[in-house]
């Protein structure tokens, strides 16, 4: 067998026996929260009996255990169960959540990977100039702001004195591809001006270390021009380490942005976890928690399979 | 001059031209931006209301774990939907008088112990069924059944039996209860076809709107329900709830223009949200409050002495103006207010006074140990500084307060209601009755502050069954004394309700019963 192939099998089979642990935490997580569902839900308005009622029709009543391997069995069979709190289809919310999520990610990604990596190209190219050290700067500032903070200041310059862009990016079925777009403005414009500047300050950091190396002399012997050397000789062999970060900044687009999700008023998974999280309902917390740590596990799969490929030596092991 | 005036004026109404340009024409013609404002409105309440469009309201107080069951209703956005798609016997006004709704007409026997209400006919359900009393005696069977899970539970509890009686469905207490039509407008208590028995997620309701989509947590849309039985409500012909949870994220909404009006503006920013164009802050006082509560059965609040110092301890009047920024009143150690009918106006207002909250404390004998005070921001907007403010007071009195901060996790279920002294909120109820009796009876689930007092107790049921108006109105004077001075209740202050309405919205009225006129804002409102 191909090294490469085992070497995936391996992984999928350790992420997988990594889910199953993450979903043992997460449900021992929420089983060690003050309150449970009942009184999450009835609230101030609780009483003994209404709590006791709710508890039972929910079955919150059995033991810990008994409840987390009713669940497991239930997704190892497909079905993530209904909600505790509103007793929807779990499967059904949650795929429409996790497409707004996608979308969202899929946007600030397009934009935000690409720019990323041009600029750290470019603040290569005039190291120590001024380009270098306003892209550097602007980038640096843009990560040290808190993603609250500049969401507010988007929210306050573009949609209110200006009212170019909506803040409010709601997303219904309704809305056709431009419509969405227009509503997730902002919110990929604050996603990727948080994303932006780690990306670049490791595209930058790792073409450096490599222009260190007596093949980009000869590079630049052979008359190229700096760019040229930059992108067709240092680029591809320091890939491994932009990757790597490119990947980690990926999933946080997907898992780590509702902050900006309830700037903007955004309907994505993370608002959905949080509520579901402040209500004890574990259901849907498991099937979220899951998909976060497969996202996370998956791009770290991916990440460490782009590096091994562009890198000849890892690639053809002796 | 006064031709060109009503002309453009006339335009102006009938949406022809902009309040804007209205606005400027009639400085032209000389008058003041006031007076052309008040005109502009006079004019557009005397058009009537205008039919059509959409209303989009931004509210906070929504999760995507919101169920449409009425039963399971808690917080502000599952409270104004039901209110916009649901129909209950009979409501509130704001003036604190009964309106009917799916009752008609209310009787009761002398005794006040059983009460018939005369069920509408031609009211229709959103599936087209129409409503029969059996479906209203089996909505209320769900709300009161032993099993149920229903936040109106505790009220249905005095309810001993109920039968259908040709229209009439009839109600029989196991004790007297003078004011048990005003329960019934609790927002829980909505008709369901067949009581919800079968489904009671639906969102099959009778009122104005009928659900058209429901995203819990991120949006709610409705339509007109065409067969509404009252022709003077619903305007629209659709509503929009966003759910922004957000506060922030809603005024920019708000002054963005995506949304016409928004709920729970904080006390902060309300003054600086009145000077941006285009957009009212409505305030209106309400019969919520924010309280500080004590065990009055655990030690050292069982002293009454101790319980008297802190209450004299605390600056009302400071805590209105800070915490509330003026958007209050201050409150005098029981839940009640004016905006309550039969209050007692000549109920002494509790000052502060920092030399008898010193004398009372001395009178006490505590030990001088600190005295924990728990808060939580989930106590009430505020409640941290409010707890601060108390202590800085309390501390010029010689009284030592500890504040303990408590995450908003658990509060409800593991501080209030379980530690002896703690920082909380109540939203108001219809009627004195039922605020004490949910409360403050020594036999109450909710009883917050283990209150009991056996001549309270027996001044409430026999209150209960009194149905000479101004006797009434004095036993209930007589029980606030009791509350003001032996209770456990410190009450510093009750908050307005404050919302953010664009200008376009008309028809408004100050109904502050709950939040953004009662939940009607949609049947009632349009826009110009």
């Amino acid at each position: 067998m191909h090294p490469l192939i085992r070497l995936v099998a391996r992984r999928i089979a350790l992420g997988i026996l990594l889910l199953l642990a993450a979903s043992v935490l997460i449900f021992a997580g929420t089983e060690v929260l003050p309150g449970d569902v009942a009184s999450a839900i009835l609230g101030q308005g609780a009483t003994e009996k209404t709590l006791a009622n709710l508890r039972e029709a929910l079955g919150l009543d059995r033991p810990a255990v008994v409840r987390y391997f009713e669940w497991l069995g239930g997704v190892l069979q497909g079905d993530l169960g209904t909600s505790l709190t509103n007793r929807r289809d779990i499967a059904t919310t949650l795929a429409g959540r996790m497409s707004n999520t996608l979308f969202l990610a899929f946007w600030a990604a397009v934009i935000a990977v690409p720019l990323a990596i041009l600029l750290g190209l470019v603040a290569v190219r005039y190291q120590g100039r001024w380009p270098d050290k306003l892209i550097s700067g602007t980038t640096l500032a843009s990560i040290s702001v808190p993603e609250f903070l500049l969401g507010y200041i988007a929210a306050f310059f573009l949609a209110v004195q200006f009212k170019l862009l909506p803040s409010v990016a709601t997303m219904h079925g309704g809305m056709d591809l431009g419509d969405k777009l227009m509503a997730i403005a902002l919110p990929v414009l604050v996603l990727v001006l948080t994303v932006l500047g780690h990306m670049m300050r490791m595209t930058r950091a790792a073409i450096l270390n490599v222009m260190q190396s007596a093949y980009i002399e000869t590079a630049e012997l052979k008359g190229l021009s700096p760019f040229a050397v930059i992108a067709r000789h240092a680029l591809p062999n320091a890939i491994a380490p932009v990757v790597n970060v490119v990947m980690i900044n990926l999933a946080y687009l997907v898992v780590g942005v509702v902050v900006v999700e309830v700037v903007f008023v955004y309907p994505g998974m993370g608002q959905y976890l949080v509520d579901h999280v402040a209500k004890r309902d574990v259901p849907v917390v498991q099937a979220c928690g899951l998909i976060f740590a497969a996202v996370y596990i998956g791009l770290n799969l991916l990440a460490d399979l782009i590096s091994i490929i562009a890198n000849p030596r890892l690639r053809h092991p002796k | 001059m006064k031709d060109e005036l009503n002309y453009i004026l006339a335009r102006t109404v009938a949406g022809k031209q902009s309040r804007r340009a209205f606005l400027g024409r009639a400085g032209a013609l000389g008058l003041s931006a006031a007076m052309a404002n008040s005109m502009l409105a006079s004019a557009v309440q005397a058009a009537g209301p205008v039919k059509g469009g959409t209303l989009i309201m931004g509210l906070g107080g929504g999760e995507s774990t919101n169920s449409l069951d009425p039963a399971l209703a808690a917080s502000q956005v599952p409270f104004h939907l039901l209110r916009t798609t649901g129909e209950t016997l009979v409501d509130t006004t704001a003036s604190g008088e009964l309106d009917f709704r799916a009752a008609e007409a209310v009787e009761s026997t002398p005794d006040a112990k059983t009460w018939m209400f005369k069920i509408r006919k031609g009211i229709e359900f959103h599936n087209g069924k129409t409503l029969t009393p059996d479906d209203v005696l089996m909505t209320l069977q769900r709300h009161a059944d032993q099993n149920s899970q229903s936040g109106a539970y505790g009220i249905m509890q005095g309810i001993e039996s109920m039968k259908v009686d040709g229209d009439y469905v009839a109600v029989t207490l196991a004790t007297a209860n003078a004011d048990l039509p005003y329960l019934m407008s609790d927002y829980h208590l909505q008709m369901q076809p067949g009581g919800g028995m079968e489904n009671p997620a639906d969102g099959i309701g009778a009122g104005c709107y009928k659900v058209v989509v429901d995203e819990p947590g991120v949006r709610h849309v409705f339509e007109k329900h065409a067969n509404y039985w009252d022709s003077s409500r619903g305007h629209y012909d659709s509503v929009e709830f966003v759910v922004i949870n957000d506060p922030t994220a809603r005024m920019a909404a708000l002054q963005s223009g995506q949304i016409h009006i928004a709920n729970r503006v904080e006390p902060k920013v309300a003054q600086m949200l009145a000077t941006v164009p285009g957009i009212q802050v409505k305030n209106v006082s309400g019969r919520g409050h924010y309280v500080f509560i004590m065990h009055c059965n655990t030690a050292p609040f069982d002293n009454k002495d101790l319980r008297l110092a802190l209450k004299y301890a605390i600056d009302r009047q400071e805590m209105v103006e800070k915490i509330l920024q003026g958007y209050g009143s201050v409150g005098n150690d029981i839940p009640i207010n004016a905006a309550y009918p039969l209050f007692d106006e000549t109920l002494e207002q509790r000052a502060f006074d920092l030399e008898k909250a010193a004398f009372h404390y001395k009178a006490s004998g505590h030990d001088g140990s600190p005295i924990v005070l728990r808060t939580s921001e989930v106590a009430f907007p505020g409640a941290v500084d409010a707890a601060a403010l108390f202590q800085q007071t309390a501390a010029k009195a010689g009284i030592p307060l500890e504040i303990k901060r408590e995450p908003g996790d658990g509060y409800w279920s593991d501080v209030w209601n379980a530690q002896p002294f703690c920082a909380s909120y109540w939203g108001g109820r219809p009627v004195q009755d039922q605020m004490y009796s949910t409360a403050y009876l020594s036999t109450a689930d909710w009883n917050d502050t283990r209150f009991s007092s056996a001549e309270f107790d027996s001044l409430l049921l026999a209150a209960r069954g009194e149905l000479d108006l101004a006797k009434r109105k004095g036993m209930y004077g007589q029980m606030a004394r009791i509350l003001q001075d032996e209770g456990g209740l410190i009450c510093p202050m009750f908050n307005d309700w404050i919302e953010g309405v664009s200008d376009k919205v008309q028809g408004w009225v100050a109904d502050g019963v709950q939040e953004v006129m009662n939940g009607l804002a949609p049947q009632k409102t349009w826009l110009a």
